[in-house]
């Protein structure tokens, strides 16, 4: 597959968002805002930036990736497909019964998926434990972790943080979707985390130096330049983005954390979806 | 006979097992010095890890760990594995049926004068409910070198159960993943133990048979998966079944044998546990005596029950 162009990447995105909520319309179920919000950072990792065979998912040297918010499984789903890891179509049996893509992530059921997640806080302590494995391979790969700031609220989260701290995995990675509202509410009314750069420094994270915008491929780019660069680990990248980005009525609001899209909703958004995606096609 | 700690033969039968397995990882919660898994942090500091006061970012931890094709070990107290860490061990390694051993230590009322904050007397009816893990509550030091073994040949996670302090090494055959050993025939009434309680039953049932009651004693160490046939055969001869277990009556081993029996052949019943209350401190022996697990307690049940037979 020839290496995809920035824009490229940012149509991608565009296109699962597209994908996704058509999905979640369809199903009646499933949420939009905490997939829509992960978008740009998911198709980089596995478009551009992770070492990994979907033809051969077990293969041993794979980098790892878990969503640690394990509820935008939609946009991952749609991803995997995309990359081959499901076959075309399987999109549309998302949480149905007997379906291989579970409500959440199933590690068992879906190929690709390298953790189940669903319950908030347990993505970096699994993440922790394959990392420090990684490190007696003769290939070390790479494990990311993506959380949300709700999932940050867990405390295992925070045991996770201090252990990677202490054990300083080179190769071990998270990527914070830093969109700033939960299930209930802002997270500055609900848990607030800021600074939360300073948090992981405290914790003998290498931060990164900036917080980069999470819907800017050339931005999310940067981020992993910067990552390139570094020896030192655990190493934490914060990005802002936005929850339930895309569609103007369900941006920065937790009422698009998990609710339904009915066929109105996805009468407004689709246009606004397309539009932007064909700005990126045409560019 | 002899005296040994479960959790002394659990160190020792780690750091043996590691010179030959190096997929084999041991993480402990800050308490390796107590349950003994600091010898193999000795042995192999490179295999082994501390992780802090923080069991349930431990036990996902070693989750990663499996998945990776490694064989972790998770260390703690058994009553905060089962309460701090079951969304862990329920949502991580269960679900996804991991190759993690969880090393439940100082178990029932073992951990004695420090009182009702660690006495595990939930911990198995926790466990059993979990599907795809085997709960394993070896008798004596054999039996948990016996479980280490065996857990590490079995694809999916298990449970081990261990008690603190000392207890006799038994003259039987070392603990077998899905089998009930019989230790004593007898047709008048089933006695099933497991863990300490099993040299106990072994008492009553000597003074039973002074007094005319013969007993078959079941060592029930695989709480999950239950030995089936050996359960029924053995009521189909005694028509009545006692549990003993070092735990709470609700949801351990007899909750085990309950769900079994009911189904499959309704006869007497009665439990030797911890009633449903909370406990306290105290010297082991005398708690024990105190809560209802004893050689004269099991006494009393069982002729009571071979009497309720009549
Ligand atoms: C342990 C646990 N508690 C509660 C929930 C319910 N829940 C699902 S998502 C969510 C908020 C997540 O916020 P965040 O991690 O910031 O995700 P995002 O905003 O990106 O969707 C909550 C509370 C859960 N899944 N797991």
């Amino acid at each position: 597959m020839t290496t995809k162009t920035n824009k490229e990447l940012q149509a991608l995105a565009q296109q699962f968002r597209i994908n996704v909520i058509k999905t979640l319309n369809d199903k009646g179920t499933g949420h939009w805002g905490g997939s829509s919000s992960v978008a740009e950072i998911l198709t980089y990792l596995y478009f551009r930036q992770m070492n990994i065979k979907p033809e051969q998912p077990d293969w041993a040297d794979r980098d790892r990736l878990i969503l640690s918010k394990g509820h935008a499984s939609p946009m991952l789903y749609a991803i995997l497909e995309e990359k081959g890891y499901l076959p075309e179509g399987t999109l549309s049996s998302f949480r149905e019964i007997n379906s291989t893509l579970q409500g959440h992530p199933c590690m068992n059921k879906t190929p690709g998926v390298e953790m189940s997640t669903g319950a908030l806080g347990h993505g970096l302590s699994v993440g922790l434990g394959m990392s420090l494995m990684a490190a007696r391979n003769e290939n070390p790969f790479k494990t990311y972790v993506i959380v949300g700031e709700g999932c940050l609220n867990e405390g295992q989260s925070w045991e996770a943080i201090m252990a990677a701290g202490k054990f300083a995995p080179k190769d071990l990675v998270l990527l914070v979707d830093y969109n700033k509202v939960q299930l209930d509410g802002h997270s500055k009314d609900i848990m607030p985390l800021d600074p939360l750069a300073d948090k992981f420094r405290s914790f003998n994270w290498n931060v990164a130096g900036k917080t980069y915008n999470g819907h800017d491929v050339d931005e999310i780019e940067k981020s992993f330049k910067w990552l390139s660069k570094q020896n030192e680990g655990p190493c934490v990248i914060i990005y802002d983005t936005t929850k339930g980005k895309g569609v103007d009525f369900t941006e920065d609001t937790h009422t698009w954390h998990g609710a339904p899209v009915s066929d109105d909703h996805l009468k407004d958004a689709l246009p606004q979806l397309k539009s932007v995606l064909s700005k990126w096609e045409d560019e | 006979m002899e005296n040994i700690a479960m959790r002394d033969a659990f160190g020792a039968a780690l750091v043996e097992i590691g010179k030959t397995n190096d997929k084999l990882m041991v993480l402990d919660a800050d308490v390796s010095s107590s349950t003994k898994t600091g010898l193999f942090g000795k042995a192999y500091p490179d295999r082994f890890f501390n992780m802090g006061v923080a069991e349930a970012n431990m036990v996902d931890v070693a989750a990663g760990m499996a998945t990776v094709g490694y064989r972790p070990v998770v260390s703690a107290f058994a009553i905060f594995l089962a309460l701090k860490a079951t969304d862990q061990i329920r949502n991580v390694v269960c679900y996804n049926n991991l190759n993690v051993i969880i090393g439940g230590g100082y178990s029932g009322l073992s951990d004695s004068f420090d009182g009702a904050s660690h006495q595990s007397i939930t911990d198995i009816a926790i466990m059993r409910a979990f599907p795809n893990l085997t709960v394993l509550c070896p008798a004596d030091a054999n039996d948990v070198e016996a479980a280490l073994r065996q857990a590490l040949e079995i694809d999916g996670p298990v449970y081990i159960r261990m008690c603190r302090n000392p207890g006799p090494v038994l003259d039987k055959n070392p603990l077998t993943i899905g089998k009930a050993d019989t230790l004593v025939e007898g047709d008048d009434v089933t006695i099933g133990a497991c863990g300490l309680t099993v040299p106990m039953a072994l008492e009553a049932a000597a003074l039973l048979a002074e007094k005319g009651v013969k007993a078959e004693v079941l060592d029930m160490a695989s709480i999950k998966p239950l030995d089936r046939e050996a359960v029924l055969a053995s009521v189909e001869k005694t028509g009545c079944f006692l549990s003993v277990e070092e735990h709470s009556i609700h949801g351990g081993l007899g909750g085990a044998v309950s769900e079994l029996l009911a189904k499959n052949k309704p006869v007497p019943m009665d439990f030797v546990g911890v009633e449903d209350c909370f406990t306290e401190s105290g010297p082991y022996d005398l708690l024990m005596e105190k809560y209802g697990i004893s050689s004269s307690a099991i006494i009393e049940k069982a002729q009571a029950l071979v009497a309720s037979k009549s």
